[in-house]
């Protein structure tokens, strides 16, 4: 009996992966997208064109041109300069929140889906509780009691997610321990610590990856959201979300100053999901069989 | 007289993978008449799955038909007209898949379903429809059809699963019906259950049946001709008497060869002692859990005693839901029963002091797709036991894997490899090894040939039966494969929910079995053997 | 089957109870004399005597709670400082335009979604299928404020269809009302087709590998009854379940389109109390917010077996 793909029964295995040599299209795309920006942000530490925080009055709500390619706005500075620094900001913020999120997330779901019993099912009363709060609202109330600044965005954001890292890695734990090699593993003699960091958490990775990158995304898009509603970090910072909100002044005159922002997070959080999608399917056929 | 016109005759038939793939079948024919069974045998990557799709025209996405053709009832049936084909299948040609798990949906009623195809190819009316439905499954043997009829598919077994769904195929009564691999994920008295209804249906209606299968006795038993394939040839067909009772082509010998058969067991070493006791063991499944804690718990084992001696392989054997595999996983340490005592060596190992001792009990798991860790190195694997024996060097643990590799007859260079570059019969050496590396006094083998094709089972045999050799280690073998079971044990235990119902030595249970439940398993088994003129013979049935 | 309604019910009130006791919890961990910030700071020295007894400060925390809890579910949520308007009227009468906008658009994108989804997956890997899921994909990249700006501006501003500011509502006069709300439904509607319509086409693709649909087809039923009867039930399930999120997600992150669209709904509700401070106001959002989401998944859960009858405890 072949156990094998069920898809094509009768079918030797065919060597895997043989004739593709070159990664798929959108982790060639996403994933060069998200290094341009990446390089981009980064450059923006050490130059930008113009600078951004310098007024220039003389210089206002002049559309792109070949001296400001991206225009200006109200105050002057140049709108490309400033997408810059906003991409260093925005990408730190997500980067640091999801960090959050993961590892304080791991280590919870690990504890509830090894442990199980009582620990686990208050612990999940309590993920579920919190998974109630829609990310931006924890993120909202968290920020109502820490002040907005940098790292308060960064803690609710942290906070917000980790129900959703704690419940996705207790479900892989839970799976992985039915699996026969875990049972080997006590057979041999491991202890369930060890069976637990040996065995388990490797082969919880791939899908804490996968989730890892969603939320790489979903941490953007509320960083912006936040900005947009003036609850990010407060100015003269320059944020690809408060840039938008400013713009709405002057969107019958200056309608570039709304457009260039959304361009410049679209393209990232498209970037972030095609490379997601890669990534989940590159990751997925290892795990099954 | 004039030889009636084939029901089904496929002609030079090849498929390939994609456009310019390797060739899944080549040149393949063969016919059937009206109400004949042929089968079609091979092992995995034969084609003959494709071969059987190919008729009816399922064939999966990236295969297609390149050359050949296949004339039913004097026509020659074209995939590529959609509509045509949709007539056939189902009204004239019907067919049963393997796994009766996943082969009805989940979110349709049994009678939904059933009534489907009916609603399709004929005029009748809803009430009609209803009507044969139910007396359709009454037939089967199911008490409450109307029930039946607005159940669920996960309500039922994989046994009843299949029967219901042989039921639906045959309502429309086809004129021919292809059988893939109907019975192979069911145990062999379920087999037997769906077999000989099958058989039964078909003679009603006169429907001929193209039975696909590996399992070489099934088929000497119930086919009329066979078709044997290899590589997506056919290598020899004719009828039954001509092919498995006396095979000629070389392939046909190999894979008749590796049915197993009793012989010379391995010697047993003189012991004054039992190696491992189960005194009135009992074993409860905690039952479903629920808001407010868990219901009544379910017994699984009830107070069940056996032992075995240093050196010795007792076979366990019994159909699914009989304990044996609970009972295997008791004694290692995966399971706690709630009653009685597992001594091993006199030593009480359910105690927690005593793990020392436990360790020397190992065990080899049923499925070598998630027996190993997918991300260890087929070194890592073999070595992590060794972590337990302090009294090692780390060059004395490196030469033991090396000496495992070899042992179980893996090249060197599988060291670095990953269980997913493994087939099915590497990995299940790799789980051998692992199990072997310690030297342990009992090895308990959970179904670990089942997973494999036939002459891979062999060689895993044959493996098993030097090793034991070598290092004398004694073996409770569970299996529902009885063929393989005469072959190594010493003593066979037969189980029947949860209970021992009958203990003695190989010969004497296999010649003269006393329980009515052991005739029965036996019954259902009935293999090809091998008589001393080299010819094959199905074995005579004990009852 | 009883029995899996009063499970599932049973699992929703200890969370409940653990959402009032988060937010009870977030409230008075702001600095401040809770008194005070319930009243504002213009509040005179015996208002706020009075309010101080009646939330209980001198007594211990928990006794705090059991009062505040008590009073909430009597219907006392308290007064806005900064329209005096009773917190529950308030929350009720934006609750309902936020609601109206959201269940019409997730209705639309679902309507929309799912047959894309399915013929995606039908045809997987041709030039249709790739252009849905780029399309799919684009639009769930796009912010949702964003569209929305881009949408008003085309459709508000340089062509004069819409209004761009305001609001009117349904009871007084509905065709103006319409299209007040026209452009916010699109916009969301448009960002969660790319979502359903991903997740359909996913789960649409694992079931038409799996051998109950070869099975359908053996019995020599269409591609097009195949797909229809057979795979989409067992499909839609994991989207039945994606939309109970997004639903749950909407209830915060609608704040963006309303302030966009200059919509009186929750979120702009929450975003005004938290600068102005309006802390009666936005202690009732949240618990308001979280308790919805709770009932939405209880609602998701209870009718998933309609999809996966598997799922019967």
């Amino acid at each position: 009996m072949n156990l094998k793909t069920p898809a094509l029964p009768g079918v030797a295995a065919i060597p895997p992966r043989r004739r593709r040599r070159y990664p798929p299209l959108n982790a060639l795309i996403g994933g060069g997208l998200l290094a341009a920006l990446v390089l981009l942000a980064l450059l923006g530490v050490v130059w930008t064109p113009y600078d951004p925080l310098k007024l220039d009055l003389l210089s206002r709500l002049h559309a792109p041109n070949a001296v400001h390619w991206l225009g200006t706005d109200e105050f002057g500075r140049d709108v490309f300069s400033r997408l810059i620094i906003g991409a260093r900001t925005s990408l730190w913020i997500s980067l640091l929140s999801v960090s959050v999120a993961v590892v304080c997330g791991t280590l919870i779901g690990m504890l509830a889906g090894y442990l199980r019993g009582w620990t686990d099912r208050i612990l999940m009363m309590l993920n579920d509780a919190l998974l109630a709060f829609p990310g931006i609202l924890m993120a909202l109330g968290i920020m109502a009691i820490v002040g907005a600044s940098q790292y308060g965005i960064v803690l609710a954001l942290g906070i917000a997610y980790t129900p959703s890292v704690v419940r996705v890695v207790r479900g892989s734990v839970l799976s992985l321990r039915e699996l026969e090699f875990i049972e080997a593993s006590r057979v041999i003699g491991n202890s369930e610590l060890y069976t637990m960091f040996r065995h388990i958490t490797p082969n919880c990775l791939a899908p804490l990856c996968v989730l890892a990158t969603s939320m790489f995304g979903w941490a953007l898009l509320s960083e912006s959201a936040l900005s947009f509603l003036g609850l990010g970090v407060p100015p003269p910072a320059a944020t690809w979300g408060s840039m938008l909100s400013a713009s709405r002044t002057y969107i019958s005159n200056a309608p570039w100053l709304g457009i260039f922002p959304g361009i410049f997070i679209s393209l990232t959080l498209l970037a972030i999901n095609l490379f997601g999608d890669a990534l989940r399917d590159r990751l997925d056929p290892r795990m099954r069989k | 007289m004039s030889v009636p016109a084939p029901l089904l005759a496929v002609e030079n038939l090849q498929i390939r993978v994609g456009v310019d793939g390797p060739l899944a079948v080549d040149d393949f024919s063969f016919t059937m008449a009206p109400g004949e069974i042929v089968a079609l045998v091979g092992e995995s990557g034969s084609g003959k799955t494709m071969a059987a799709r190919a008729a009816i025209g399922l064939l999966p996405a990236p295969m297609q038909v390149c050359g050949g053709r296949i004339i039913f009832q004097g026509q020659a049936l074209d995939s590529s007209n959609a509509k045509a084909m949709r007539e056939v299948r189902g009204a004239r040609i019907g067919m049963v898949f393997q796994e009766p798990m996943v082969s009805l949906n989940p979110a349709l009623t049994i009678g939904r379903q059933m009534s489907e195809a009916l609603k399709l190819h004929t005029t009748l009316d809803a009430a009609t429809i209803r009507e044969r439905c139910i007396a359709m499954l009454q037939r089967i043997g199911i008490k409450d059809a109307e029930k039946c009829l607005a159940s669920y598919p996960h309500q039922f077994s994989g046994g009843m699963r299949q029967r219901i769904m042989l039921a639906s195929v045959m309502l429309l009564r086809p004129a021919l019906l292809i059988a893939d691999e109907p019975t192979t994920a069911l145990d062999c008295l379920a087999q037997l259950d769906v077999i000989e209804l099958m058989l039964e249906l078909t003679r009603e209606q006169g429907t001929a049946i193209l039975f696909i299968s590996h399992d070489l006795s099934l088929v000497a038993r119930y086919a009329h001709k066979v078709v044997v394939m290899r590589s997506g040839k056919a290598v020899e067909q004719g009828r039954i008497e001509d092919i498995l009772f006396a095979p000629k082509a070389e392939y046909t010998r190999q894979l008749l060869e590796a049915l197993p058969r009793r012989g010379e067991l391995v010697p047993v070493p003189a012991a004054d002692s039992a190696l491992l006791q189960v005194r009135d063991v009992c074993i409860e499944h905690p039952g479903p859990r629920s808001f407010w804690g868990r219901s009544v718990p379910k017994r699984v084992v009830h107070s069940v005693s056996l032992s075995i001696a240093p050196g010795e392989t007792l076979a366990l054997v019994g159909g699914s839901g009989s304990g044996k595999t609970t009972l295997g996983r008791a004694v290692v340490g995966l399971v706690n029963p709630c009653a009685g005592a597992i001594l091993f060596q006199g030593v009480d190992i359910l105690k927690a002091a005593n793990r020392a001792h436990r360790l020397q009990c190992q065990m080899i798991f049923q499925d070598p797709y998630s027996s190993l860790d997918p991300r260890m190195t087929v070194g890592q694997i073999l070595a992590e036991p060794l972590r337990h024996e302090p009294a090692l060097t780390a060059a004395q643990k490196r030469q033991r894997v090396t000496d495992t590799l070899v042992d179980v007859g893996l090249p060197e260079q599988f060291r670095e490899r990953f269980a997913h570059q493994l087939s099915g019969g590497q990995r299940q050496r790799v789980a051998i090894g692992r199990a072997l590396v310690r030297r342990p006094k009992l090895v308990i083998a959970d179904e670990p040939i089942s997973a494999l094709d036939m002459t891979i089972q062999k060689q895993i045999l044959e493996l098993f039966e030097r090793l034991q050799r070598q290092y004398g280690f004694a073996c409770l073998f569970i299996s529902h494969d009885l063929s393989a079971v005469e072959r190594i044990a010493h003593r066979v235990a037969v189980m029947n929910q949860g209970e021992v119902v009958e203990m003695g030595a190989r010969d004497a249970i296999f010649d003269a079995p006393q329980h009515p439940y052991t005739r029965r398993l036996l019954a259902a088994a009935s293999p090809l053997e091998k008589r001393a003129d080299g010819s094959y013979r199905l074995r005579a049935s004990v009852i | 089957m009883f029995r899996f309604i009063s499970h599932r019910l049973g699992m929703a009130v200890p969370t409940l109870l653990l959402i009032s006791v988060i937010v009870f919890a977030l409230i008075r961990l702001i600095p401040g004399d809770p008194a005070l910030l319930m009243l504002g700071d213009m509040a005179d020295p015996q208002s706020l005597a009075d309010m101080r007894s009646s939330l209980g400060l001198d007594h211990s925390v928990v006794t705090q709670y059991l009062i505040w809890i008590k009073s909430v579910l009597s219907g006392d949520l308290g007064v806005s400082i900064s329209s005096r308007q009773p917190v529950l009227d308030l929350l009720v009468e934006r609750f309902s335009v936020s609601a109206t906008v959201v269940l019409v658009a997730v209705l639309l994108a679902t309507l929309l979604a799912v047959p894309v989804g399915l013929l995606a997956a039908w045809k997987q890997n041709s030039a249709m299928d790739l252009g849905l899921v780029g399309t799919a994909t684009l639009l769930l990249s796009v912010p949702s404020f964003w569209l929305g700006l881009l949408l008003l501006y085309v459709f508000g501003i340089q062509l004069g269809w819409l209004p761009v500011i305001g609001y009117v509502g349904f009871g007084s006069d509905p065709m103006k009302a319409l299209t007040y709300v026209v452009l916010p439904i699109v916009t969301l509607t448009l960002v969660e087709f790319g979502a359903i319509a991903r997740m359909a086409r996913a789960s649409t693709i694992e079931v038409l590998r799996l051998e109950y649909i070869a099975h359908a087809r053996a019995k020599g039923l269409s591609e097009g009854a195949v797909l229809w009867k057979h795979a989409l039930r067992n499909a839609f399930a994991p989207t039945w379940t994606l939309i109970g999120l997004i639903l749950g997600n909407l209830l915060g992150g609608i704040a963006v389109l309303e302030t966009v669209f200059t919509l009186p709904g929750i979120g702009r509700l929450m975003v005004d109390a938290i600068f102005s401070r309006d802390y009666p106001v936005l202690q009732g959002c949240l618990l308001l917010i979280t308790c919805i989401y709770v009932l939405v998944n209880l609602l998701v859960d209870l009718l998933y077996p309609l999809f996966d009858p598997r799922v019967k405890l």
